[in-house]
């Protein structure tokens, strides 16, 4: 019954619309699919999104694995609500994100006036996508690898230290290597969710052609000038990426176990 | 390496953990912390290898005071309860781990530290095993794991936390044997925590009996059990009986009553201690008075529960019958022990 119910449900929401898309893509043939994506307004939208969503996940990769370090190894005050404050971004409407950033980092917002001395400019550049793309992409890593983090006692340390070895090699030796597996399936989900990312992107991108537009935008735009199967090339293009993705991450986990014995 | 504890104090907050703890280790000495949970002896074991500091009081390894060196400078072996394992390393990385992070001026040549590491892979019986990730081990085989990696440094001393703690009676009664074999072999100074009296008095050359943050007494196996120096000793380490009773003038009266028995100890209100064997039936003269309340079997014994002085405050204690006694519940005996402790 419960399988039952759960098959149908994945086939109306998720096969049948996707097989749908294939078929449509499809339908263009190759000549006329790749046409479409290399055209190089939808070629530099695509290489946007991926390269933005790219830098955006080595970013949460290496401050999500410090912010789950410290939610795990320190006892400080508001420790609990910092600890809920990171799912923030999950629950927050991306819109609302998108909105407060580029008010924030806008040559006159509360950052942006202090690094446009500096000839840094956020908001309507890449790098404005990047910032988007980090804040939405933060609890990943955190919440992969905190529960990861808790398992690692303290003692593997303490005897890492007894055996002679200085606190960088403990660090490099026995700390990290076991959260590799758990932060790189953290940096998958940020990056696949940072491809496809539109609401928090479109207000601090200025989305200009050729230079912050992403791909889901060229979508839309293709979609209101009702040129249906540009459209569907970009998202065919967009879906064989996030199966990349799916496949990477399983790929880390099935590793992982084996390892390990955890995912 | 002799080790010496002197003075050493130790306060977590507002907590002391440790209150001026004073101890001699002898080179090649196999010694037992032995003591309740919240003794102290974990403290004592982890300010030896330098994972804490003392508050207070040094401690000496051989002449070098060693009391602020940080614990990749003393050099100890440390083995934990739950092993504390590199998972994510074999059995031969993990072993041969202390001997690459060195730095290069002291790390041995590769091959080297294969030799030693396949040595110490061979003595703790794990041959064949080196490629293996410690997922795939047992209890006893982990725990043979980490002393091998304790033991790949030289350790100036070994160090063992509870190292039976987490195994089964079985496996466990084979690695405390083993464990003493392992010692005499290598001659290593060690040290060793545990809450099991019976593996303290099996193992160790001498066992510190610890309560509360303090030493209550050091001594053989023979010493602690059968020479006890203080009530926490006599009640902790094997079974025991215990009566209020009055001292005067090395008179030991039980309610008011002559025993019969003598003492050495002040006037005042005390405690007789005896082992619940070391008893004798008296059919007159003096003697504790009690009647059964009720019995149980051992093996080689009957236990009898006593109602010792009869009546209004009566005092509760176990003894053991002779098997040859007739006795049943209700009847009343009379009884003095022949080996007692007042405190």
């Amino acid at each position: 019954m419960a399988l039952g119910l759960s098959l149908t449900m994945l086939t109306l929401i998720v096969l049948i619309p996707l097989a749908a898309l294939a078929l449509r893509a499809a339908a263009l043939g190759p000549t006329g699919l790749y046409e479409l994506v290399f055209d190089p307004r939808v070629f530099a939208a695509l290489k946007i999104s991926f390269l933005t969503a790219l830098a955006a996940a080595i970013a949460n990769a290496i401050f999500g694995t410090l912010t789950a370090w410290v939610l795990v190894r320190y006892d400080f005050f508001g420790r609990r609500i910092f600890d809920a404050l990171i799912d923030l971004p999950f629950a927050m409407p991306t819109a609302v994100a998108g909105i407060a950033l580029t008010t924030v980092y806008s040559p006159k917002g509360l950052i942006g006036e202090w690094l446009t001395p500096l000839g840094i400019k956020v908001a309507y550049t890449p790098l404005g996508i990047i910032v988007a793309l980090i804040a939405v992409g933060f609890p990943f890593v955190v919440r992969t690898v905190q529960p990861v983090l808790e398992e690692i006692s303290r003692e593997t340390e303490e005897v890492s230290a007894t055996l002679g070895a200085n606190r960088l090699q403990t660090i490099f030796f026995v700390v990290l290597p076991p959260l590799i597996p758990a932060i790189l399936t953290g940096f998958a989900l940020a990056l696949a969710r940072g491809v496809g990312e539109y609401g928090s992107v479109i207000f601090i991108a200025g989305n200009l052609p050729f230079k912050s537009e992403i791909a889901p935008l060229l979508i839309v735009i293709k979609l209101e000038e009702f040129n249906y199967a540009g459209a569907t090339a970009i998202a065919a293009v967009m879906l064989a990426i996030s199966f990349l993705m799916l496949f990477l991450i399983n790929g880390i986990q099935s590793w992982s176990q084996k390892r390990f014995g955890h995912g | 390496m002799d080790i010496r504890i002197d003075k050493i104090r130790k306060e977590f907050g507002d907590f002391p953990a440790l209150h001026d703890v004073s101890l001699n280790i002898r080179s090649g000495e196999l010694i037992a912390l032995l003591g309740p949970s919240g003794s102290g002896k974990t403290t004592l074991l982890r300010l030896v290898a330098g994972l804490e500091y003392p508050s207070q009081g040094r401690i000496l390894f051989g002449e070098e005071d060693a009391s602020w060196k940080s614990v990749q400078e003393r050099n100890v072996g440390f083995v934990f309860q739950h092993y504390a394992l590199f998972k994510h390393m074999t059995v031969f990385d993990n072993v041969a781990f202390g001997l690459r992070v060195r730095g290069s001026k002291d790390r041995p040549p590769k091959a080297e530290i294969r030799r030693r590491v396949e040595e110490l892979i061979d003595m703790v019986q794990l041959s064949g095993m080196e490629n293996r990730y410690p997922g795939q081990l047992s209890g006893g085989q982990r725990q043979r794991v980490a002393l091998a990696r304790a033991m790949a440094i030289e350790p100036r001393v070994l160090l063992l936390d509870e190292p039976f703690g987490a195994l089964d009676a079985k496996v466990r009664k084979d690695l405390r044997k083993w464990l003493r074999e392992f010692h005499d072999r290598t001659g290593h100074t060690t040290l060793f925590v545990t809450h099991d009296q019976e593996e303290a008095l099996e193992l160790a050359d001498r066992v510190v009996v610890m309560s509360q943050g303090k030493i209550e007494q050091v001594g053989s196996a023979d010493d602690i059990y059968d020479r006890p120096q203080s009530d926490f000793v006599f009640s902790f380490v094997g079974d025991s009986a215990k009566l209020p009773v009055t001292a005067t003038n090395g008179e030991v009266l039980f309610k008011g009553a002559q025993t019969g028995l003598r003492t050495s100890a002040a006037n005042g209100e005390k405690h007789i201690f005896f082992r619940p064997r070391d008893i004798v039936l008296q059919e007159d003269g003096p003697a504790f008075e009690g009647r059964i309340l009720s019995m149980r079997r051992l093996a080689g014994a009957r236990i009898a529960e006593i109602d010792a002085g009869l009546g209004e405050g009566a005092e509760r204690v176990e003894i053991e019958l002779p098997l040859g006694v007739p006795a049943e519940q209700g009847n009343v005996i009379r009884f003095l022990p022949h080996r007692y402790a007042i405190f």
